[in-house]
């Protein structure tokens, strides 16, 4: 019994524990991005944003989470009805379960996987099957377009973001998360790496499918794309889901380039404040310039988005890691490389 | 030289950075937005809102039962019936305004020789059923009372463009 206690139920416990500390914050922020985007675009619009439900419209969140809880789930009759419910909760899964690598402070992670890098890549792949899934299941045209779109949109993205990555790696010699923060300790390495930043946060924009490339659900276009269809907590995961994505992206640029939990000087006032503190407010200047963005670009031509993410982003990210390499090996600056 | 110009200016976004720095400094610009129902623009003496019948200062309702209102209205929304009273002056017994089929132009006010059928500033009516929006004469002639104060106030500023 003492061997069931102290082998599995307590780490168990622990387990969950950290599961729950880490998920609690995560929702309540998704939910307040929600509220933090529609305030920050009405500013930028001249307007005032959700301002009645309670004060300067702060239970906003929770006002459009009830609505969408207590409407009707409508099943189209021609929809694959497995698949149709699955998408929304594998978009919705997949979203929270990248989380799992995220280091948030100096050891304060979920699980120290030494492949950080490509699980969470390969769970932010894994993410255009929820939509795809919808476009099909849906059975509607609309959804069906902008599912193809999204799913063409994400592979393209992601060849530019695994170059980035790789120059990242290149400098780092790690694919642990935690080492790849560690590495920045001296300097972050959106220094050395600007454009190499900018193209992935650029694609970071493409992979979440927000403005200026958000044709998967370009209104004017395909009345919603992947989400016609879908309607109250269906709707609700793939929102969820959706912004979960978005506060990931942002928590992989401050990881990869933004120095994740590190003060940006490592002097007396600034390295008091917690590493977690610091985390979160990488995140959310890189949330404020995803809405920001949104708020300033119209949307891409199908074409045009192409042609940034193959003719520009890949020769220009792929020539980078060439670059870097050369750099790292030309100085004997290449991790390892020491001995 | 200009199309080096272009190409060091793609690369270095310069045209996207100076559009969210346009943004950025419109986030701090005093917002235009009324808080409508707690704040209300201002009216027109001549805003064409919600119907009412007047009265004279002494209480003896103007309408003379024309009907050139009736008459004049593109919509046929407006339905008159009329007998001579016991003291033999014209009155209307009957005086209906389908607001659902009311196209709000004003027509019937500028056809009024007594200026008893008059549109006031009051444009917050809405129901919760179809049948609250038939008025009959009891519901104009309320309406008068209610708002004759507005009513006189916007027809004496309007007055001298008349």
């Amino acid at each position: 019994m003492a061997e069931f206690w102290d082998g599995y139920a307590l780490p168990g416990l622990w387990i969950a524990a950290k599961i729950g500390a880490l998920l609690i914050p995560l929702l309540l922020s998704v939910a307040y991005l929600t509220w933090f985007e529609r305030k920050v675009m009405a500013a930028m619009q001249l307007r005032m944003g959700p301002n009645v439900v309670g004060p300067w419209g702060l239970w906003q969140p929770f006002a459009d989470a009830l609505k969408m809880v207590v409407k009707e789930t409508i099943i189209p009759t021609k929809a694959n009805p497995g698949l149709f419910l699955l998408a929304p909760m594998l978009t919705f899964m997949l979203a929270i379960i990248a989380w799992a690598v995220m280091p948030v402070g100096e050891g304060l992670v979920v699980s120290n996987i030494n492949v950080g890098v490509l699980y969470l890549f390969a769970v932010s792949s894994l993410g255009v099957y929820g939509i795809v899934i919808a476009g099909w299941a849906s059975n509607s045209r609309y959804a069906f377009l902008g599912a193809l779109r999204s799913a063409a949109q994400m592979v393209s993205y992601e060849v530019s973001m695994g170059f980035v990555i790789i120059c990242v790696l290149l400098c780092v010699g790690s694919l642990n998360l935690s080492d790849i923060v560690r590495a920045q300790e001296t300097v972050w390495f959106v220094f050395p790496l600007l454009p190499m930043a900018v193209v992935f946060f650029i694609s970071a924009l493409a992979e979440t499918n927000r403005h200026p490339f958000d044709l998967p659900e370009a209104e004017s276009e395909l009345v919603a794309g992947h989400l016609t269809e879908y309607s109250a907590m269906t709707f609700g995961l793939f929102f969820l889901g959706e912004y979960a994505n978005m506060i990931l992206m942002s928590g992989m640029t401050t990881i990869l380039f933004l120095g994740g939990w590190l003060p940006p000087i490592d002097i007396a006032p600034l390295n008091w404040i917690p590493g977690p503190i610091w985390f979160v407010l990488k995140i959310c200047a890189l949330l404020f310039v995803f809405v920001w963005v949104r708020a300033t670009f119209p949307r891409y031509r199908y074409d045009q988005l192409m042609r940034l993410g193959w003719k520009v982003f890949l020769p220009l990210s792929l020539f980078w890691v060439v670059l870097t390499a050369g750099v790292l090996v030309a100085f004997g600056w290449a991790p390892g490389a020491e001995g | 030289m200009s199309a080096l110009v272009n190409v060091v200016r793609s690369m270095f976004l310069t045209e996207l950075l100076s559009g969210m720095a346009l943004t950025f400094k419109y986030m701090f610009r005093e917002r235009k937005t009324l808080n409508y129902p707690h704040e209300k623009g201002s009216l027109s003496p001549r805003f064409r809102g919600e119907h009412a019948l007047r009265r004279y200062p002494n209480g003896e309702e103007r309408c003379i039962a024309c009907k050139l209102c009736e008459a004049v209205c593109p919509a046929l929304a407006i339905t008159i019936e009329s007998e001579p009273r016991d003291d033999g002056s014209r009155r209307t017994t009957r005086y209906d305004i389908d607001m659902t089929k009311c196209i709000y132009c004003g027509l019937c006010q500028e056809a009024c020789p007594v200026d008893a059928i008059v549109e006031g500033p009051n444009f917050e009516f809405a129901t919760e059923t179809r049948e609250e929006l038939y008025y009959d004469k009891a519901k104009l002639l309320a309406n008068g009372d209610r708002w004759e104060s507005e009513i006189a106030a916007n027809l004496a500023a309007d007055a001298k463009y008349r």
